[in-house]
């Protein structure tokens, strides 16, 4: 077993042997401690994946798929499900990404359990999600990855009805049951590619190679609507809203950060590059979709009063974007929707830490009862201006380079349509500062209220350690979009190659 | 046949595993006539059910073994899937014994006669495995049934269980009965009996009188057996009605029974164009309606009878697939046969373990009780709470009930590659429908609120049920982790 081997093992083992460590560890504390040592370890792992392969050169056409490390493995041969597991520019940011929250997530326990239920089960949980979670960005074998899928869901259900707010049990069971249509679509969408293919190994299937043009057609459209329920897409999106609101804070941030992404990243890896006859017949289609949730998004935004709901929904423009990056099917584009992808895992990650800090303080997350939050929290309301600044996508931070290239790839994709489509997203882009400059005003501007005037100054040592990092990467990714598109870039040119 | 010899020579080595079952119920009397100490009764039965099980894996791991010959024709094909098959029933029936243990000390119910109609019902489903002709198949199927309506009719001065006993003991002789006519009217269109000639004759003879309706009425009857919609009703009454350990039996070995019976005759005797459109339309029925009516149950084991209404809706979409796909390939066909017996084997290992756990949860010799009975179980006695769990989650399909999800996977798999997506996509959103209550009962289990009172066991359940849960949960649990310990036996 090569070092790679053992790492791309220890990703998905630890958090999950972790899980029940803690699930084990008799003291509260003692487990919330053992689980954030684990997700520690974990995030080790992932960021050590890095160092590997990354040669993009050799003769003769180069595979769509060149993963730097690679595990293969049988499993269940009856049903053409091999574990097989790899890591490439495509799915390496997501899963350090994964990491990274989920350690946050951990620590932020250690400090604060949500009322509902116990810290250990909470932090078990959180593991399981990791390993649900990390294990779909890993996963080169179609119905491995669909077994991945599937694990995040009860986890993440439980976590929502366990800790989270008043209406918890009915966004709860909403989630369930819609990320529920969306993998037994999604089921259905890989049996069409594997029984007509024979199997279900990724590498071998990109570029949709021996897929007649019809089983092309069935599988994309299965595929983008289970990923657009997950994502979400406009007009699928109805539990994402509940679900954020009413999940606790660690939960709202998994689900926003990496979650959706597992649909995001699904599309790009299984249903673009399985099906790219598929994907060109319906790019027109998911273009007009992903920019009809921008514009929605944004409205449903302009006219939201309560905070966590506004991130909720900000979240349906922002995936807006990178579905559109997608739906262009250009290098610029996919490498739009990388990079929004990842963006929008720091930014609202941080975002909702911040509204959970808020709520936390105040009891309240209505707008119009948070006003004047910097004349007595100056820090927690500099940085959710920062956070903000960052989502509406300010140049030279994170959130710019999504947004700015999915409406560039949209217009360099020229004709009638897509010109609409850019010329549109960018007034949903505009929308999305108008809305953010609005929260601005509303929470950190005026003068203070009953429930913000007796916020003390002051901020945690944990919730410092849990935003740090957040805000770093937003800078970081901001100024240097190469951190990630210089891993994505050998990818996608050859995922594009595939698509002439 | 005049030139063949009429001295048969038996191999006696393929019917061990029925001999061995066949023993146990006699042993299982003689015991309980002679010591007549019960637990010595109970201890023949599961140490008979464990030999079943040893003597059907010895005899299925060599080659097929067929007797009982006219020619080609063998009445008794013992091979890998039989051996599955009666290891399954064994195994059942072993759990079965260790979850009646609280219901046999708690008084009334006859424990020799308890344990001797157990037996005889296992050596009908081991029998039923390996039938090779339509009689073999139908006193089979009646070996497995006839006990349980005494079975079901054992909660003494319960006015429910006896009503139970009587709508079952009916609605199953009216089943019987059309499965008889059904084979008379086949037996007389062809002159065959043994399932291998049937099919080769009426897949010659092309269309012969009568065929269309003996067909239809071997399907429905054993479709009864199966409790497909619309022949479906006596199943909940029944189950709710019946003991737990009893209603345990009823909806895993009784259903295993009826739909090996039912795979049987589809695969090997009938023709696919007539019972394809007959299995599709029921597969579809059951799915549905079971799904639908499961969401407004209140009591347990009426949610837990209308959930196995649906999952015998999902067996038997495979084999409604077959016979509406033009140009299907002996390949598909195969992976439609082994889905439905992998299926079934998933399926039966989840609910013995929800049942077990439902035993486990509740007082001893307690009925199942309202879903709200089972508030904040879970809280209480986290083990048996979490195997609940866990076995809901597998019924619904998903993780941590491993073994639920690869039985999606392989049906959802065959239907399409049998090339009946639609029916893929009405078995997706079934499976949707069925999440609701089964998250419904399992939020319960975890409920925080927890007023439980007199409706959840106090103390420690009986050693026999704690042993059977753990076992019946280590079973989904390696199932779950190694699906291809079935699939590869049941494509055998």
């Amino acid at each position: 077993m090569s070092s790679g081997d053992f790492l791309l093992v220890a990703v998905l083992a630890v958090p999950a042997v972790g899980a029940v460590l803690v699930a084990a560890t008799p003291r509260d504390r003692a487990a919330r401690l053992v689980g954030t040592a684990v997700a520690g370890l974990t995030l080790v792992a992932a960021v050590l994946l890095v160092w590997g392969d990354h040669g993009w050169f050799g003769y003769g056409p180069a595979p769509a798929v060149q993963p730097w490390h690679e595990l293969d493995l049988p499993w269940v041969p009856g049903l053409d499900l091999r574990f097989h597991l790899g890591v490439d520019g495509l799915s390496w940011p997501l899963v350090a990404l994964t990491a990274l929250l989920t350690l946050l997530c951990c620590g932020y326990t250690v400090w604060r359990v949500p009322a509902g239920g116990t810290g250990r089960a909470l932090v078990a949980l959180l593991l399981v999600v990791e390993v649900g979670i990390l294990g779909t960005f890993l996963a080169l074998d179609l119905v491995l990855f669909f077994v991945f899928f599937e694990v995040v869901l009860l986890p993440m259900y439980a976590i929502i009805a366990g800790w989270g707010g008043d209406d918890r049990r009915r966004a709860a069971r909403k989630f369930a049951l819609y990320t529920l249509l969306g993998s037994v679509l999604l089921l259905v969408g890989v049996s069409v590619v594997v029984a007509d293919a024979g199997t279900a190994d990724v590498v071998a299937l990109t570029g949709g190679t021996g897929l007649s043009r019809g089983t092309q057609l069935a599988a994309f459209t299965l595929l983008a609507v289970a990923f657009a329920v997950k994502s979400p897409l406009w007009p699928l999106h109805s539990w994402l809203p509940d679900a954020h609101t009413q999940a606790p804070t660690v939960g709202s941030v998994i689900l926003a950060g990496v979650l959706l992404k597992m649909g995001t990243y699904g599309l790009v890896r299984m249903a673009v590059g399985v099906a790219p006859e598929g994907a060109r017949w319906a790019a027109p289609a998911l273009g007009v979709l992903a920019v009809a949730a921008i514009i929605v998004g944004s409205l449903v935004c302009l006219a939201q009063d309560d905070l966590k709901r506004l991130i909720a929904y900000s979240s349906v423009g922002h995936m807006g974007f990178v579905l559109l990056g997608v739906a262009t099917l250009t290098a610029t584009g996919i490498q739009a929707a990388l990079i929004g992808n990842i963006a929008h895992g720091v930014i609202t990650g941080l975002l909702f830490f911040l509204a959970g800090a808020v709520k936390d303080r105040t009891g309240t997350g209505a707008l119009a009862e948070l006003s004047g939050l910097r004349e007595t929290a100056p820090r927690l309301a500099g940085l959710l201006g920062f956070a903000a600044v960052a989502s509406l996508g300010l140049p030279g931070l994170a959130g710019f380079w999504g947004e700015a290239f999915a409406v560039v790839a949209a217009v360099r994709r020229g004709g009638g349509l897509w010109t609409t489509l850019a010329v549109l997203a960018a007034v949903g882009g505009a929308l999305t500062a108008a809305y953010f400059l609005r929260l601005l005003r509303q929470v950190t501007h005026g003068r203070p209220t009953p429930a913000v005037a007796r916020v003390a100054p002051g901020l945690a040592g944990a919730e410092l350690a849990a935003w740090t990092p957040l805000v770093l990467l937003a800078l970081a990714v901001g100024l240097v979009p190469a951190l990630v598109l210089g891993f994505a870039a050998g990818p996608v040119d050859a995922l594009v190659g595939v698509l002439r | 046949m005049g030139g063949m010899s009429l001295v048969q020579s038996v191999d006696n080595v393929a019917l061990l595993p029925a001999y061995l079952a066949a023993g146990t119920a006699v042993l299982v009397l003689l015991a309980d006539l002679l010591l007549g100490r019960a637990g010595a009764t109970v201890a023949v039965a599961a140490a008979g059910a464990v030999a079943t099980v040893a003597g059907a894996v010895v005899v299925g791991a060599g080659e097929t073994r067929r007797t009982f010959c006219v020619g080609a024709d063998c009445s008794w094909v013992f091979d890998g899937r039989a051996a599955l098959v009666a290891a399954v029933f064994a195994l059942l029936t072993l759990g079965v014994l260790g979850l009646s243990g609280p219901l046999l000390g708690a008084g009334p119910t006859p424990v020799g006669e308890y344990c001797f109609l157990l037996a005889c019902s296992m050596t009908g489903g081991v029998v039923l495995g390996a039938a090779g002709d339509l009689i073999t198949l139908v006193v089979a199927v009646e070996t497995l049934t006839l006990p349980l309506y005494v079975l079901v009719g054992l909660r003494r001065g319960s006015l429910a269980s006896a009503e139970a006993a009587v709508t079952f003991f009916v609605v199953s002789v009216v089943a019987t009965t059309l499965t008889l006519l059904g084979a008379a009217l086949l037996y007389a269109v062809t002159g065959g009996l043994h399932l291998d000639r049937l099919g080769a004759l009426l897949g010659a003879a092309g269309d012969l009188p009568l065929t269309t309706a003996a067909v239809t009425l071997v399907v429905v009857g054993l479709a009864f057996k199966v409790a497909a919609v619309p022949f479906h009703a006596w199943a909940p009454a029944t189950y709710d009605g019946a003991p737990l350990p009893v209603a345990a039996y009823l909806s895993t070995a009784s259903k295993l029974g009826g739909v090996v019976a039912l795979l049987a005759v589809v695969q090997r005797a009938l023709p696919a164009d007539v019972t394809g459109p007959v299995l599709a339309g029921l597969a579809v029925l059951t799915m549905t309606v079971g799904n639908l009516v499961a969401l407004r149950q209140r009591r347990t084991v009426r949610l837990l009878a209308w959930s196995s209404v649906a999952q015998a809706g999902y067996i038997l979409a495979p084999l409604g697939a077959l016979a509406l796909a033009a140009g299907r390939t002996g390949e598909a066909r195969a992976t439609a046969y082994a889905a439905v017996v992998a299926y079934a084997v998933f399926f039966v290992a989840l609910e013995l373990v929800a049942f077990a756990a439902l035993v486990a949860l509740r007082p001893a010799g307690a009925d199942g009780g309202t879903v709200d009975d089972l508030r904040g179980a879970a809280r209480r006695y986290p083990w048996a709470g979490a195997a609940f769990a866990l076995a809901l989650t597998g019924l619904a399909g998903l993780p941590p009930g491993l073994a639920g999800l690869f039985a999606k996977v392989t049906v959802v798999r065959s239907l399409l590659a049998g090339g009946a997506g639609w029916l893929a996509l009405v078995v997706a959103v079934n499976a949707v429908v069925g999440l609701a209550y089964y998250l419904r009962l399992t939020a319960t289990l975890y409920a925080v609120d927890a007023s439980a009172g007199p409706a959840v066991r106090d103390g420690r359940p009986a050693w026999a049920v704690s042993a059977a849960l753990a076992g019946a949960t280590v079973v989904a649990l390696v199932l779950g982790f190694a699906p291809q310990l079935v699939l590869a036996l049941a494509a055998g």
